[in-house]
């Protein structure tokens, strides 16, 4: 039966060619625009780690002293003292301590110019944490984070860069004024968004794009990193002018992130027990004096900071609303389109056709117009696609169509065509035939 | 024209008029907040930055050591200087657009109590305020012995050139000039008023705070070094910058040229609002695309309903209305329809623009924007009506004699 519908509905399409053309039309250019800025939502509101999200914590204590705001919940980033006493306890599975600043890099080949990099100065754990994937080589130890070793790991973009792709683990490498030899080399690793360095995205009022960048170029211990690029340190907020500006150790400033993971619900409940003693524990002492401490996971982090930038979320309303408005203007079409048959169908109806059968004809019509609709609304998505890829944002080089949302713009079509058809075959369906043979 | 026997008949078209109706309620609405939005971006675009941009170009370097500041300065202070049409160059923490340099939060007493706001500050060496333009409407430039060496961040105890914005803000209605304010341990006099000086990095929705910035004189030195401020002709701007860039490599081998903040203040701009851009001409895709689509809406119903009426309007002809009579009932009653549309379009866009001002940060409708949205879609109905009303209007009177 589905088949003679279908033929039915070919037949009908191809009667009233501008009719069908518009619906088309009207049905790509919704589905075209709502899979553009859906697909980049879906890329950018993602979990950067499927399946581990959820283990993972940031952890928050307050030490910042002076009562200038209300201290109702506490800055993005750890002061020295809190952040090195955390991750001292060893209370998690795992925990990584980091900081990221700029650092000047030195070609291995003579001549070429010296680079500025960022460089991400973590513990040892960072690499198993966040499942960084090694290409060549292997991550520190421990035993370098305690020893300030100068070791790094490099991005597979600084190898390419440096060492033209090739094995580059034992070589060596001059930042700043200290040379460091190589211990791994990492694969492509792009997550987005680059989540262990979000931070201070209730202050960004929505422009944060800046979240979405490629991960650093160099990776050192934690401490090796503080030596060997004192005073390139930047914080992310102090609350009197630091001594000595880029030397942040026992600085008055909040300048480092504390990542832990923690493998069952009772190590998260012992772990936000053990954050507020510490805090309590400080206050005690003196060195502080807001208690406020907090836990979130992953993706409660990123919700925090509202990762996704404010332009892109209002572009998925608009492409939405757009949506909305073609769908209106298709039903009113099918609605013509249909109603205008009253003669066939009441020939249809006349020669046994129940109404359920006109009810499922027009319906295959209206879903054929969607999976047309829906090959044009691909079509403009990817063009859509491309045209974001073409602006200058960090993301840019991630916006691809990958098969979920390729499946996505033809179910969408397809049932935003339903809907609109939905009525307009209900009420073709309803067509009294008598009264339409009258008229014939 | 008697509107009766439209509504009547459009009475027995319920459904199909709600649907037409609706579309364009929603087309309103957002018509009404996407013109808005657009306006609000470009009106951002906009800002005075108060510096002679066409003139002005920014030269960053990184990654040199802090302890040959004075002599890195010293060297490309003179190494560009001595470029071919380079008028002047200045060291300066950063410029309007470029990187951003220092923002402190300001009070008005010593005692740290009461709070003026976070003002962007900006720190030069003698005569950078005549270089970038600065146009003064009170108190005087700072002179020579203004400038001061800088111990942290600023000098300890400084004269300092202010925008008019922020002295309104600060002290409403009373002269600012001899004003004192403090960050911290650092103390600022008000010594002159500038008409306007952007801050480095506006942000389109604290239009208010995009003049708040203070211009602090200080003596070049190692916190105030690597970021220089070169003006030229505007016809040799780019030439001098494309040279001074490639001179860098020469005259501080040691430093590495920061390649993404090095550029004319109006390149630095025009990167500034490439996303507004951007937006902005999504935007305006969104509502010619919208317009286009309702129109297309419009025209499939109405050339349905003219086949439909293709007898009634044969009798109507043929017991004497004029082809006039028959196109203004097409036009009326697509006036009519569209007049629904609008009076919930209106209604839906003062609610969409609440909802996007509270979960956006949405500048709000302004009003006279909807009667424009309104004039807009009444002529968009009238014209995507006129071919199928014309359409109507030529069948002939003798349709009504055909079969029954």
């Amino acid at each position: 039966m589905f088949g003679y519908y279908l033929d039915l509905a070919i037949h009908s399409l191809k009667r009233n060619r501008l009719l069908t053309v518009l619906m088309v039309l009207a049905i790509a250019i919704g589905i075209g625009a709502s899979m553009t800025t859906l697909t980049v939502m879906h890329l950018l509101s993602g979990d950067p780690l499927p399946g581990r999200s959820a283990h993972l914590f940031y952890a928050q204590v307050d030490g910042d002293p002076t009562p200038d705001y209300k201290h109702t919940e506490p800055p993005d980033a750890l002061d020295y003292q809190s952040a090195v006493d955390l991750w001292n306890a060893r209370r998690a599975d795992r925990q990584a301590l980091l900081v990221d600043s700029q650092i000047k890099a030195y070609a291995p080949v003579a001549g070429r110019p010296p680079l500025m990099l960022m460089m991400l100065s973590t513990t040892s754990d960072f690499f198993p944490m966040f499942e960084v994937p090694f290409e060549y080589g292997s991550a520190w130890t421990s035993q370098d984070d305690a020893n300030r070793a100068r070791v790094a790991v490099i991005s597979s973009d600084l190898n390419d860069k440096l060492f033209g792709g090739k094995d580059s683990v034992g070589k060596t490498l001059r930042l700043k004024d200290s040379v460091v030899r190589i211990v791994g080399v990492l694969k492509p690793w792009r997550p987005s968004p680059q989540f262990y360095d979000v931070r201070g995205g209730r202050f960004s009022q929505g422009d944060t794009a800046s979240f979405y960048t490629k991960p650093e170029d160099v990776f050192t211990p934690f401490f090796t990193g503080l030596e060997i690029n004192d005073g390139n340190f930047y914080q992310f907020n102090c609350w009197m002018p630091p001594p000595n500006p880029g030397h942040l150790v026992n600085s008055p400033c909040n300048w480092l992130g504390l990542w832990v993971e923690l493998g069952s619900a009772a190590k998260v409940v012992s772990y936000r027990e053990f954050l507020n003693s510490y805090a309590q524990q400080q206050k005690a002492l003196g060195r502080i004096r807001y208690t406020e401490a907090r836990l979130r996971d992953l993706m409660q982090w990123l919700d925090f900071n509202q990762v996704v930038p404010k332009n892109v979320k209002l572009q998925t309303w608009l492409a939405f609303a757009f949506l909305a408005i073609c769908l209106f203007n298709t039903v009113g079409l099918l609605l013509a389109k249909f109603l205008r048959r009253g003669g066939e169908i009441g020939v249809r109806r006349a020669l046994g056709a129940s109404s359920r059968a006109v009810f499922a004809q027009c319906l295959t019509e209206a879903g054929l117009i969607g999976f047309i609709g829906g090959v044009g609304g691909w079509l403009l998505t990817l063009l859509g696609l491309w045209l974001v890829r073409h602006q200058q944002t960090p993301y840019s080089d991630l916006v691809q169509m990958d098969v979920s949302m390729f499946l996505t713009t033809f179910a969408l079509a397809i049932v935003v065509s339903l809907l609109a058809g939905a009525l307009p075959a209900f009420r073709a369906s309803r067509i009294a035939p008598a009264l339409q043979l009258k008229t014939l | 024209m008697q509107i009766q026997p439209i509504l009547a008949a459009l009475r027995k078209h319920r459904l199909a008029t709600i649907l037409i109706a609706l579309e364009i309620a929603l087309a309103c609405s957002v018509l009404c907040n996407a013109c808005s939005m657009i306006a609000s971006r470009l009106s951002a675009m906009h800002i005075d930055s108060g510096v002679d941009e066409a003139s002005l170009g920014f030269i960053a370097l990184e990654g040199f050591d802090p302890k040959q500041a004075s002599d890195l300065n010293a060297r490309v202070v003179a190494g560009l200087g001595a470029i071919p049409g380079m008028q002047s160059v200045h060291v300066i923490n950063s410029v309007p657009f470029g990187p951003q340099a220092g923002a402190a939060g300001i009070t008005l007493d010593q005692a740290g109590k009461q709070h003026g706001g976070v003002p962007e500050f900006y720190v030069g060496d003698p005569g950078t305020p005549e270089a970038l333009g600065l146009r003064l409407v009170a108190g005087h430039m700072p002179a020579a012995d203004d400038y001061q060496p800088i111990t942290n961040f600023v000098p300890s105890n400084s004269r300092v050139l202010i925008t008019r914005t922020l002295a309104e803000h600060l002290w409403p209605g009373a002269n600012p000039l001899g004003k004192e304010f403090w960050t911290g341990p650092f103390q600022f006099r008000v010594i002159g008023v500038v008409d306007n000086l952007a801050i480095q990095q506006y942000d389109e929705e604290g239009e208010h705070g995009a003049q708040w910035t203070v211009f602090v004189p200080g003596l070049p030195g190692p916190q105030l070094a690597g970021t220089y401020l070169i003006r030229a002709n505007p016809q040799d701007l780019d030439r001098v910058m494309t040279e001074a860039k490639a001179a860098i490599a020469r005259i501080a081998p040691d430093a590495v040229l920061d390649y993404d903040n090095s550029h004319t203040i109006g390149e630095l701009r025009h990167r500034f609002f490439q996303s507004d851009r951007a937006m902005a001409g999504l935007l305006v895709g969104v509502i010619v695309a919208l317009l286009g689509v309702t129109a297309f809406g419009i025209v499939g119903l109405a050339s349905f309903w003219v086949a439909q009426r293709r007898k009634q309007i044969g009798i109507r002809r043929a017991l004497g209305a004029t082809r006039a009579d028959i196109l203004r009932y097409f036009q009326t009653e697509n006036f009519l329809i569209v007049t629904f549309g609008i009076v919930v379009g209106v209604v839906l866009a003062v609610g969409i623009n609440l909802v996007l001002m509270k979960f956006f940060e949405v500048p709000r409708l302004p009003l006279w924007y909807l009667p424009i949205g309104v004039v807009a879609l009444w002529l968009l109905g009238q014209l995507a009506v006129l071919v199928p009303a014309l359409r109507a209007s030529n069948v002939p009177p003798v349709v009504a004699t055909r079969s029954v």
